[in-house]
């Protein structure tokens, strides 16, 4: 089954795949030309129909986004975010080094739909190579003349931009990358309003992930109901899966939304590493809840059955945890990197990631005190829904899970009085 | 003002300015510019920058201390960035930093003498699936083991 549903990695395995001629040899660009022979509005119906959700992690419908834009006469924009940053996931990374033109494809035919005129992919700074892949894409597509002041020759203008980020997680949240973009620091904004009604350069915006855009050349060519096709009902479609942890074989996977997960690990990625036991699953990037090895079995990833067990299926990013692994160093690197991250616009966050990351260093130098669990649980509640952006949930999810989960662990942990192991990991030097 | 961009350096944000409606939002390019030209980003080349783009010196420190990959102090000829977030840790990151600090006998922040080589460990680099890796300058290097690390750094201190 996950074999025959490749759409947005179908192309990667090709010599040549980031090149525009690989592409066109597929039937690229033949989607945003028959986009831009339909009407706008029926550009973005037939995204909705085909139940795309947005694959940056809240999984919100794409087409109804893109049918938020106002119809005034004000310019538009598009921004794309590839700000890649939630610990676990690499996804993104793959379709602008293997297959940048399926984002521009994708590109033109969200810009037709919403009729901006420009479009900006936010890459966060890190990521040299793909950066130089999206713009060599750009500009072999403006050399075809499917960009630029006449695209396909039909009177459309549309011009697309690369934008370098400079390392802050937080521009990952889309009004924080918003004002990056508008070279300002990445706080992100109050809404609303919100981006549709007044985005980048005060103008209608609609921020969408990589993934998100990448799977619409597939969706205009083919229709909705071939997307739906693949996937569950009110999860349609392929997703791309970015494994990462104690597993043979990790790396980025196209399987349908609804994909037993035990699968995913056992037959994709080709079981757990050097035949570990699983003690647990981070299943959407590192802000979502840890599932126990338990919770994992007949688990299905798709948005429905992942919230069900508690969790979410956040950006597709499955951090794979063997027996062995010590949680209460695991979860102070996260509350470290929340804390190092947090922008420090609200109170709550600012002071909140930074406690955390305190009281989880205390407990790994043999300082902690039972009581101090207590603590990160309210100070994960408090947090959580108190400030403008995301970032403080997502900081709150693994403290909140990692601690109730395996509070036994934590416990004795404490009662022991362990000094941190200077290795704390079961795994050295094996890849 | 002492620091000036070389003409191509001129030239090219020219270019970038053009691909916005605002000046401001070439601030970020400028800044990359900036810090290829001139090795890091002082105080002095901030004020530059604010000088060609119309910006205050407050707002552009503003912003070039917001951003973890604009350095604002001198860094060897190799930025050597080790990742060591939770996915890399599950793979040895933590001793595979350890090994390389060994190696290059600096510390965390630190710089060799000779000023080839400064160690970062820094949080997720996006390539999780491929851990343990680092980043030096510009390039991704993957699946790390003390094997490939020794033979990267070796090509390195002799380039």
């Amino acid at each position: 089954m996950a074999d025959e549903a490749k759409i947005l990695s179908r192309n990667w395995g090709k010599p040549d795949s980031h090149k525009i001629e690989t592409y066109l040899a597929s039937g690229g660009y033949e989607a945003a030309r028959k986009a831009i022979g339909m009407k706008p509005a029926d550009v973005c119906q037939v995204v909705l129909d085909a139940g795309l959700r947005g694959r940056g992690g809240a999984g919100f419908p794409t087409g109804r986004k893109w049918m938020f834009m106002p119809k005034d006469d004000r310019p538009r924009y598009l921004l794309v975010n590839a700000d890649e940053g939630e610990p676990g996931t690499f996804k993104d990374r793959d379709i602008m080094r293997f297959d940048p033109h399926m984002l521009v494809e994708g590109m033109i035919i969200a810009c037709w739909g919403m009729q901006a005129n420009a479009g900006y992919v936010y890459v966060r700074g890190e990521f040299v190579e793909p950066i130089n892949r999206v713009q060599a894409a750009i500009d072999e597509a403006y050399a075809k003349g499917f960009l630029g002041d006449s695209i396909f020759g039909s009177g459309y203008k549309l011009d697309l931009y690369v934008h370098r980020g400079a390392g802050a997680y937080v521009c990952g949240e889309e009004t924080a990358l918003i004002n990056s973009l508008e070279g300002k620091k990445g706080n992100p904004r109050i809404r609303p309003p919100f981006p549709p009604q007044r985005g980048v350069f005060d103008q209608p915006t609609t921020v969408n992930n990589v993934e998100s855009i990448a799977a619409t050349p597939f969706i205009i060519a083919n229709g909705a109901e071939a997307y739906r096709k693949f996937g569950t009902k009110d999860s349609a479609g392929t997703k791309l899966f970015s494994v990462s942890g104690h597993v043979n074989n990790p790396g980025v996977f196209e399987v349908p939304l609804g994909y037993p997960l035990m699968d995913l690990i056992n037959v994709e990625c080709k079981g757990m590493l050097n035949g570990m036991r699983l003690k647990a699953v981070i299943p959407g990037g590192s802000s979502t809840p840890i599932l126990t090895a338990a919770e994992c079995q007949g688990l299905n990833l798709d948005y429905e059955s992942i919230a069900k067990a508690g969790s979410m299926l956040g950006s597709g990013a499955v951090i794979v945890i063997g027996e062995g692994t010590c949680l209460v160093n695991s979860l102070h690197v996260l509350t470290h990197f929340y804390a190092h991250e947090s922008c420090g616009q609200c109170t709550p966050c600012r002071e909140g990631t930074g406690w955390m990351a305190q009281l989880t260093g205390k407990i790994i130098k043999g300082q902690g005190k039972v009581e101090d669990l207590d603590l990160l649980l309210s100070l994960a509640n408090n947090m959580s829904g108190n400030t403008i952006c995301p970032l403080a949930d997502a900081a709150a999810g693994p403290v909140k899970s990692f601690i109730t989960k395996f509070r036994a662990e934590f416990e004795q942990y404490i009662n022991e009085r362990k000094e941190r192991n200077p290795s704390p990991w079961p795994v050295g030097f094996k890849n | 003002m002492a620091l000036e961009f070389s003409a191509e350096a001129k030239t090219e944000l020219e270019a970038i300015r053009a691909k916005y409606p605002v000046a401001q939002a070439a601030l970020l390019p400028a800044l990359y510019i900036a810090q290829r030209e001139f090795g890091h980003v002082s105080l002095e080349a901030m004020e530059y920058v604010g000088s060609l783009l119309g910006l205050s010196p407050a707002r552009v420190l503003g912003v070039a201390t917001f951003y973890t990959m604009f350095n604002k102090e001198a860094v060897g000829k190799y930025l050597v960035q080790v990742c060591m977030n939770l996915p890399c840790c599950l793979r040895g990151a933590e001793e595979m930093f350890n090994y390389i600090s060994k190696k290059l006998g600096v510390k965390n922040g630190e710089t060799t003498k000779d000023g080839k080589f400064t160690l970062m460990k820094v949080e997720c680099l996006g390539a999780c699936g491929s851990a343990p890796m680092m980043q030096v300058n510009d390039d991704y290097y993957e699946n790390l083991t003390p094997a490939k690390v020794d033979e990267i750094l070796a090509r390195l201190a002799n380039a």
